[in-house]
């Protein structure tokens, strides 16, 4: 009966309460670890995973993207001989030492790119415009990092590596994982802000022609290039983050947040459900006494297992979703899309049917004395 | 008078770790239909246990019980929840309602148990109401009414499922006198003019003046069995 499943359910509200807060506080805990894990998954592999390139060529045995080997620029004309390439980059990400407009020091992640190109530039770009960097010593840097990197306005002059350089432009929301904040500026700057000679690169970037396999150019970049390997993109996105998630204790302990909120969520939405039925249980008591089957019982209790997760994740989620909106402005981010929060649901479901279920396999063995007992 | 349910030779042993206490011994008897019969005896004697294996709810050691002429011991698990549905009402010391649904529908759910739902179900649970007088109260919830008023919604839900068999247990042992024996007279009429069978476990004298008889169990086995005139010279005295 549909009814007494949620009367029940909203009769006792102290009780609802209870056992919405256990999902809700479940849901929001699990969330926002899934979330805070996709977040720093994304961030790993961010420039890679928006460089707009096919393939990316490195010096032979670079694990992932921040330990990029200096190679000569030379090899660049090479790959653009190689039939299939559309057009293929030089590009840097190296490390550098920003020195902030008060004097003091912070290490930076310097991105050389070709303006003209649209591989491997900034993306949400909120202010400025990318054709700048074409100027000599110009930047563009995120306003995540502004403060630490002691500037608030473009226009602003700074130094890295002792060398001179202008803010032409911001972009929002373009995270790093290893704290040290994105600098975007053209080639040219980069290999003196990096301190690279003019004739080296540490990346290329290669995107291939339309309807031209992907595969059998990086196979012929690997047999006539010597000193290279060649990575599509999605490959190299997921070594950096396998790097970092997996290689580092960083991403071990985020995925070990993420499954302790996993556990924790499980067992407290168990626990509540166990005790919301529990409270209910002379009443399943005597509705076996008046005859109702099993699975009639079963019903009542999986409907309102059902209610309370679909109450306490939709309330839940919200929270969550706040929380993520909240962290855009934050030192980390929080990641919830659509199929993360789908999965959520289904796994909420699923905590509160097996909490459920417990509770069903006490409701069996109920005491036959308990509903004769005044 | 046929017998609306036999026990024959009935043992519940219950397992206390290495050690096990008999709560039935050996027990015969028959429940018959336009009869009230009590079931007494003092506390742990086996009146719930009895009550319990003749409901269907708990499984005897060894012995048989037949319900509807039935035998029901030998009855897998599954089946036993349609025995008490379509033969036996149930109607509790504590009343049992559920606290979150009104009297109305309390009577309703007793009646969804029987697949009989909508209006069909809102019609018949309003007239249970009336016979037993508490339609004007359809609408209210347990909390709100009284004692006797709610040990009246619980018959009227017994009665739902239209059974031949009425078990009760100490039905007015929270009751004052007078709402004591309201629900008596109730259950009597139940017997007398519409042919139930009413076993009640109880330990109030007030109720052997409706009975026709009084089953008297003492450490798992019966006692006496007395009927009629025997029956009618305990009326007033202490048993």
């Amino acid at each position: 009966m549909a009814s007494l499943a949620v009367r029940n359910l909203f009769h006792d509200k102290v009780r609802l309460a209870v056992t919405l807060t256990g999902i809700i506080f479940s849901v929001v805990l699990v969330a926002v670890q899934i979330g805070l894990f996709l977040g720093f998954t994304t961030t790993t592999s961010n420039v890679i995973d928006n460089s707009h390139a096919d393939l990316w060529v490195t010096a032979k045995g670079v694990g992932y993207i921040e330990v990029g080997v200096p190679f000569s620029e030379k090899k660049l004309y090479h790959v653009r001989a190689i039939p299939g390439v559309a057009e293929a980059q030089k590009y840097i990400l190296r490390f550098g030492q920003w020195k902030r407009p008060d004097g003091g020091n912070t290490s930076c992640e310097i991105i050389g790119f070709d303006p003209d190109s649209d591989m491997g530039g900034p993306w949400s770009l909120s202010e400025g415009d990318v054709r700048s960097l074409k100027l000599p010593d110009t930047v563009i840097v995120d306003r995540l990092y502004a403060q630490k990197l002691g500037v608030t306005r473009v226009g602003q002059t700074v130094e890295i590596h002792d060398v001179r350089a202008r803010v032409v432009g911001f972009t929002d929301g373009v995270r790093t994982f290893t704290t040290s904040p994105l600098v975007f500026t053209s080639f040219k700057n980069a290999q003196r802000y990096a301190g690279l000679n003019n004739d080296q690169t540490v990346f290329l970037l290669v995107k291939a022609a339309p309807g031209a396999n992907v595969e059998r150019i990086r196979e012929q970049i690997l047999t006539s290039i010597p000193g290279v390997d060649a990575w599509p993109k999605a490959r190299f996105s997921s070594m950096t983050t396998r790097y970092w998630m997996f290689g580092t204790g960083a991403g071990v302990t985020v995925i070990l947040a993420a499954v302790l909120g996993l556990l924790v969520g499980v067992v407290v939405v168990a626990q509540t459900i166990y005790a919301a039925t529990m409270d209910h249980i002379r009443e399943f008591g005597t509705l076996k006494a008046m005859g109702a089957s099993n699975g009639y019982i079963y019903r009542i209790i999986m409907r309102q297992a059902t209610v309370s997760a679909v109450i306490g994740y939709g309330v839940g989620i919200v929270v969550a979703s706040l929380a993520a909106f909240s962290s855009r402005h934050g030192g980390a981010n929080i990641l919830l899309p659509i199929p993360v929060r789908a999965a959520l649901f289904g796994l909420t479901l699923a905590m509160c049917l097996s909490a459920a279920m417990v509770s069903i396999n006490k409701v069996t063995k109920i005491d036959p004395a308990l509903v004769f007992k005044g | 008078m046929h017998a609306a349910i036999e026990v024959r030779e009935l043992t519940k042993t219950y397992a206390e770790g290495a050690a096990s206490s008999r709560a039935l011994d050996d027990v015969s008897l028959d429940i018959h239909a336009g009869e009230v019969t009590l079931l007494m005896g003092p506390s742990g004697s086996g009146k719930t246990t009895l009550i319990s294996i003749m409901g269907c709810i708990l499984r005897p050691t060894s012995g048989s019980v037949r319900v509807a002429g039935r035998e029901v011991t030998s009855l897998p698990e599954r089946e036993l929840p349609a025995v008490r549905l379509n033969h036996i009402g149930f109607v509790f010391q504590g009343f049992n309602l559920f606290p979150a649904l009104t009297a109305q529908e309390n009577v309703e759910l007793a009646l969804d148990l029987k697949k009989i739902r909508g209006a069909e179900a809102r019609r018949r649970a309003r007239t249970l109401l009336d016979a037993v007088g508490l339609s004007e109260k359809s609408a209210a919830f347990p909390a709100d009414l009284s004692g006797g008023q709610k040990q009246r919604v619980a018959i009227a839900r017994a009665l739902a499922g239209e059974p031949e068999i009425i078990l009760a247990d100490e039905p007015t042992a929270a009751l004052d006198k007078t709402s004591g024996r309201t629900v008596l007279d109730m259950l009597r009429r139940l017997a007398m003019e519409e042919g139930r069978a009413v076993a009640i476990v109880t330990h109030d004298n007030r109720t052997f003046e409706y009975a026709d008889r009084i089953v008297r169990i003492e450490d798992g086995r019966i006692g006496e069995d007395i009927r009629g005139n025997e029956l009618r010279a305990l009326e007033g005295a202490e048993i």
